[in-house]
């Protein structure tokens, strides 16, 4: 069977996601500025331990082989050991992304111990000024230590990984750098403006000319940094980079959010893309293959305005939440087409029309108290 | 060694299949990796290849005409080099 074969059924939907994503919770103790999900706080409507565990029994019955366990900061549970092992135990494995700041030398030796398990710590710059100014004071400190913690536990190798942004894309070979001196290996995937990021991206989303300088790092270090094919917009440029050139939106992908709620992909969570949730009669199967939102994307998608443009075949017209929480028309072009289009439609789009994200269970804004003598 | 239709292998313990229209998803517990098997007919021969002494034996069994089975070998091949597929 050809490639565009096997893409074209891939785009008509499976019966059940390839890569699933899991939010486990919107509680964090960080506030990073681009949080897809805009976490902060604790949704008391979290699923509890039963329901999580219903829900990864569902997952093994659907045989989703391995499941994205993030968040806020998913270590944040106290359920948390009890999730993952129940996900592990039952052949479903778990790669779940953190912060690191639960990550101790205990932590890291009763991850080490655990099979079928990746982990992924999230930097967002290669020093503690790039990285702070995004995710936080004190945040790059506290993942090396989660780094250096898990080096020494045996853990063996776990992933790097890195949201590119305008302020890091000159430090692309000092994570590589960074990830090699550990033996993990550096996943960078695409900032994208949902959660927190809508207000951020227009700051901090890579200008064209560092797109062309991604598309070229990737073509020649692409075998061994992993993306989530997240960068297939830059396709567009000429030569493709490894991986499915497609958005898996309810068709490969979905999101599963802290309260259960089913969305298309991570990157959308938004009440347009909110296709059921798990607890519904028939559970997170029957969201999957029947909801009528999942059914019109696995519809085929037309080139909308980006019919007349030779590269189309190459980027597919980019990605479908950049373009909706940007505030452009989701058959035109990607709000970072490489082609430039994207910006002269962005020019035309007043920001107060693009959608607002939400739910955000972001901190409430804190207000500095002046502290007697300072 | 490459592989051969003299070849004795089997699916790697390790590896689930999930069928799927196309083939199936074959998941690899130990590398991680996810790969694609595109036809169902690769998908029953790597199955069956546990049962037959050679790979030739298992195409024969599922009725593979010869003039399919270069290609087979070189997906038998590729899906070793994945570890999906080990020689026994």
């Amino acid at each position: 069977m050809s490639a565009e074969t096997l893409v074209e059924q891939l785009k008509g939907g499976l019966d059940a996601p390839i890569c699933l994503t899991w939010e486990l919770t919107y509680a964090c103790n960080l506030e990073c500025i681009h949080c897809l999900s805009s976490s902060g706080r604790r949704d008391p409507r979290e699923l509890d331990t039963p329901q999580a565990k219903a829900v990864i029994d569902e997952l093994r019955r659907l045989q989703v082989f391995y499941v994205n366990i993030g968040g806020g900061e998913p270590m944040v549970r106290r359920d948390f050991f009890e999730i993952v092992s129940h996900a592990v135990d039952n052949g479903v494995g778990v790669k779940f992304s953190t912060n690191g700041a639960f990550i101790d030398t205990d932590a890291a030796r009763r991850l080490a111990a655990m099979d079928y398990l990746d982990i992924q710590i999230s930097i967002d710059g290669a020093d503690e000024p790039t990285n702070d100014a995004v995710r936080g004071a004190g945040s790059f400190a506290t993942a090396r230590r989660a780094m250096d913690n898990l080096a020494a536990s045996g853990f063996g190798p776990f992933k790097i990984s890195v949201v590119v942004t305008r302020h890091n894309v000159a430090q692309l070979d000092a994570f590589k750098a960074l990830a090699d001196s550990y033996g993990a290996q550096l996943r960078i995937t695409r900032l994208r403006p949902a959660g927190r990021g809508a207000d951020t991206w227009h700051q901090l989303h890579p200008t064209n000319v560092q797109q062309r300088e991604i598309h070229r790092w990737l073509l020649a270090h692409g075998e061994n940094v992993l993306t989530g094919d997240s960068f297939f917009h830059l396709n567009a440029f000429g030569e493709s980079l490894p991986g499915l050139n497609m958005c898996g939106a309810g068709r490969v992908v979905c999101l599963i959010d802290p309260v259960g709620d089913v969305y298309a992909c991570p990157f959308v969570i938004h009440s347009d893309f909110r296709a059921g949730n798990v607890l519904d009669a028939g559970g997170f199967t029957r969201v999957w293959r029947e909801s009528d939102l999942f059914r019109e994307l696995r519809e085929p998608q037309g080139a909308g305005a980006c019919a007349s443009c030779g590269a189309w075949d190459a980027c597919q017209g980019g990605c479908m939440a950049a373009k909706f929480f940007t505030g452009l028309p989701l058959d035109g072009p990607d709000p970072e087409c490489v082609g430039g289009d994207g910006e002269r439609a962005l020019a035309s789009v007043p920001v107060a029309l693009a959608p607002r994200p939400w739910p955000d269970h972001s901190k409430p804004a804190r207000t500095r108290i002046p502290v007697a003598g300072q | 060694m490459t592989l051969t239709l003299d070849t004795a292998c089997e699916l790697d313990p390790r590896v689930s299949l999930r069928p799927e229209p196309f083939g199936a998803l074959a998941y690899h517990y130990g590398n991680r990796r996810l790969v694609f098997l595109r036809h169902p007919d690769i998908v029953a021969v790597v199955r069956d290849l546990a049962d037959h002494g050679s790979v030739r034996d298992a195409l024969v069994a599922r009725g593979v005409a010869t003039e399919r089975w270069p290609g087979f070998v070189s997906a038998l091949e590729s899906l070793r080099n994945s570890e999906i597929v080990r020689v026994r």
